[in-house]
């Protein structure tokens, strides 16, 4: 009889993330809160700022935030497993320059986009090498390989700029999907994004992301491939960075050594906005895309304003640090109510 | 065992010191930095020994040395700063701004004052630190962007000439004593008294056991919180007396001072062998390894090397180093082990 009701006992218990209804789970969800922002942004702007509310706006808005949508994807999985890739806005440059100085020797761009793809992958494998199979921390080499790769591009172009691209391909990458405002860059985008979310969510792979951003250690335990799922990941980071900076020298027709420099700033300011946290082990793909999403609108309503971009800045940085001592904040005010004799009864309990 | 008990008897505390001094981490940077001064003086002999070369090769990477050394401490806690760059410029530009508003004023209070300010800086880092529990690298990403933007909101495209500086200023960035400039005795005094504190003093040594555990740490009665804001607020004051120096060795100030000094440091401190995840390295060794980078970054152009590559030249030494210093790790790890063994 004791037995029967201790094994009823389990079933009862109430999980609480599950406690309550799918509603309100969603709605009180960190990307909730990042998409509600960006359309009370996009609201207020459209109806305070002159000129926002024209398809133009959203256009340009796309074709700027392109990059940082599309390194966005990969960043997220990686800071997921508590790893950090600050290497990945060099590796756009060191891909621009590729795809630029092999179409500048006679290759057709088609084949040097494969080249400047491949040299983004190397340069992810590398990250990879030194952080799994070294075991060097993932901050320091990739700031080590931050400034290597950018040096690459740098030194392999100097402060020349190969502009002569052909018209087919540059005006791809700035054509709007049929008589819409929508950029034809976002269908790429979209299919990224929808792989890398069945990836993160829907595959064993993905669960695995988590758990070693849980525990590392606890994941290694349970039979998952901890230093092979990193890999997989920096040479995903490295090859779509790569496919970001064929992009951005198309879009702007010019590549040089210094494209992009900074985008790395963003792109993790973006990851973190979304609620994905830097400790690791709690995120999805959906909340980074908003908060990239966010940055931009914010960034296009100021300009259109006539606020100086460097008011973006200060923006950018002041919404990052809100939104992580945000978090720190909310779970210290939910301790707090969960147990507020606590501090009173340690307390005491120093005293006796 | 009989190597233990011997070894004590026979080693004189000269031999000791100098066995130490061989084995120090620091000891392959600095044959380092030797290496590259000789093969540039071979090369051209000016970059050694004429007047000029050897004041440059004195003073080039004093500005940065002092930004280098706030920031290992700062890492020796297991914490980052990214935002040393942008407090450099901003108290870099206050300097100038303080020569242009306040007609005659003493150039010790502008010292004063731009350390205070970028301590000030460093205070608003540390305090989201410790009180967020935030890591560093975010907290300090944000307000690279936003000192940054601060910086350039308040300069826009306005500049501070030599010309708005007194000239017994000025004359701190070039300046020489005993053929030693100025700059680089600061930098030298603040080396050493950082040095000091950090391997004599008990808020030096307790800076090393919250870096290597923070939790065994607080656990220990540690005072964290205190002590990381201490870390925070030296590395902002150094780069607040960076920037000062900034504005007097160069004389022009924009809004873009400073930019990318961040990662100079912190390529600086790693080098040098302070290891990124807290808990050892030393001062000297960032100081080193900053010599190091600006020495090497000036000596290519003169080995043939275009002036281009210096950046790929960096990454390659930063991830040399981390290597190194990952292999000499396992080596002592495996020592251990084997130390372990022989006692049972």
């Amino acid at each position: 009889m004791t037995n029967f009701t201790q094994a009823l006992a389990p079933a009862t218990r109430t999980y609480r993330d599950h406690s309550q209804p799918l509603w309100r789970r969603i709605l009180l969800s960190r990307e909730a809160a990042v998409i509600g922002a960006t359309l009370l942004v996009i609201i207020v702007a459209s109806v305070s700022v002159k000129a926002f509310a024209k398809p133009i706006t959203a256009t340009y808005l796309l074709l700027d935030i392109a990059p940082i949508l599309l390194i966005a994807l990969p960043m997220t999985l990686i800071i997921i497993t508590g790893e950090i890739d600050l290497s990945v806005a060099s590796i756009v440059g060191l891909s621009s320059v590729t795809l630029g100085v092999l179409h500048s020797n006679g290759m057709p761009i088609e084949a040097a986009g494969l080249v400047a793809l491949i040299v983004g992958a190397a340069a992810g494998a590398l990250n990879g090498f030194l952080i799994t199979v070294v075991g060097l921390p993932s901050l320091a080499v990739t700031i080590g390989t931050l400034a290597l790769y950018r040096g690459l591009a740098v030194g392999l172009l100097g402060t020349k700029a190969v502009t002569d691209f052909t018209e087919f391909w540059t005006d791809l990458a700035k054509s709007k999907i049929g008589a819409t405002a929508i950029p034809s860059v976002v269908i790429p985008i979209v299919i990224l994004a929808v792989i890398f979310g069945v990836l993160l969510h829907l595959t064993p792979f993905g669960r695995g992301i988590y758990a070693i951003g849980l525990s590392a250690e606890a994941a290694r335990f349970s039979g998952i491939h901890v230093e092979r799922t990193k890999f997989i990941l920096f040479v995903l980071s490295g090859l779509i960075s790569a496919l970001a900076g064929i992009y951005y020298t198309l879009r702007f027709s010019s590549a040089r050594g210094d494209n992009a420099t900074g985008l790395e700033l963003s792109v993790i300011a973006a990851v973190l906005l979304g609620g994905v946290s830097i400790f690791g082990g709690r995120g999805s793909t959906v909340g980074p895309l908003a908060g990239a999403v966010l940055i931009g609108v914010l960034a296009s309503a100021l300009r259109l304003a006539n606020v100086t971009s460097d008011v973006i800045n200060i923006i950018t940085g002041t919404l990052l640090v809100a939104s992580v001592v945000a978090t720190s904040f909310l779970a210290w005010l939910r301790t707090k109510r969960a147990r507020p004799g606590k501090k009173t009864e340690t307390l005491v309990a120093a005293k006796g | 065992m009989t190597a233990l008990s011997t070894a004590p008897a026979l080693g004189s505390r000269v031999v000791h010191g100098l066995g130490a001094f061989v084995k120090a981490r620091e000891t392959g940077i600095l044959l380092a930095l030797v290496l590259v001064i000789v093969a540039a003086t071979v090369k051209n002999p000016n970059f050694l020994f004429s007047s000029d070369g050897f004041r440059d090769l004195l003073l080039t990477p004093s500005i940065l040395l002092l930004v280098a050394v706030g920031q290992a401490i700062v890492i020796i806690t297991r914490n980052v700063d990214l935002s040393v760059g942008s407090v450099l410029g901003l108290t870099a530009y206050l300097t100038g701004r303080l020569f242009i508003d306040v007609p005659g004023i003493p150039i010790v209070a502008v010292f004063a004052i731009g350390i205070l300010a970028g301590g000030f800086l460093g205070l608003i880092n540390g305090a989201l630190v410790a009180f967020a529990k935030v890591p560093a690298l975010v907290i300090t990403l944000g307000t690279l962007y936003a000192y940054r933007g601060i910086n350039v909101l308040w300069t826009g495209s306005d500049r501070i000439n030599s010309s708005d500086m007194p000239a017994a200023f000025l004359a701190l960035g070039t300046q020489s004593i005993l053929f030693i400039p100025v700059l680089t005795i600061i930098a030298l005094v603040v080396l050493i008294a950082a040095a000091w504190y950090l391997r004599n003093q008990r808020g030096g040594r307790e800076l090393y056991a919250i870096g290597s555990d923070p939790v065994a740490a607080n656990l220990y009665g540690l005072k964290v919180t205190q002590r990381l804001l201490a870390a925070f607020i030296l590395c902002g004051a150094l780069a607040g007396l960076a920037g000062v120096l900034y504005a007097a060795r160069y004389g022009t100030v924009n809004s873009q001072a400073g930019a990318g000094y961040e990662l100079n440091a912190v390529g600086a401190a790693v080098i040098g062998g302070v290891a990124i995840f807290g808990g050892s390295g030393s001062v000297w060794g960032a100081a080193i390894g900053a010599y190091l980078l600006l020495t090497i970054n000036r000596a290519l152009p003169i080995l043939g090397v275009q002036d281009f590559w210096q950046r790929a030249v960096v990454g390659a030494l930063i991830i040399g180093a981390i290597v190194l210093d990952r292999v000499l790790a396992l080596r002592q790890a495996r020592r251990l082990v084997e130390a372990r063994g022989d006692l049972q």
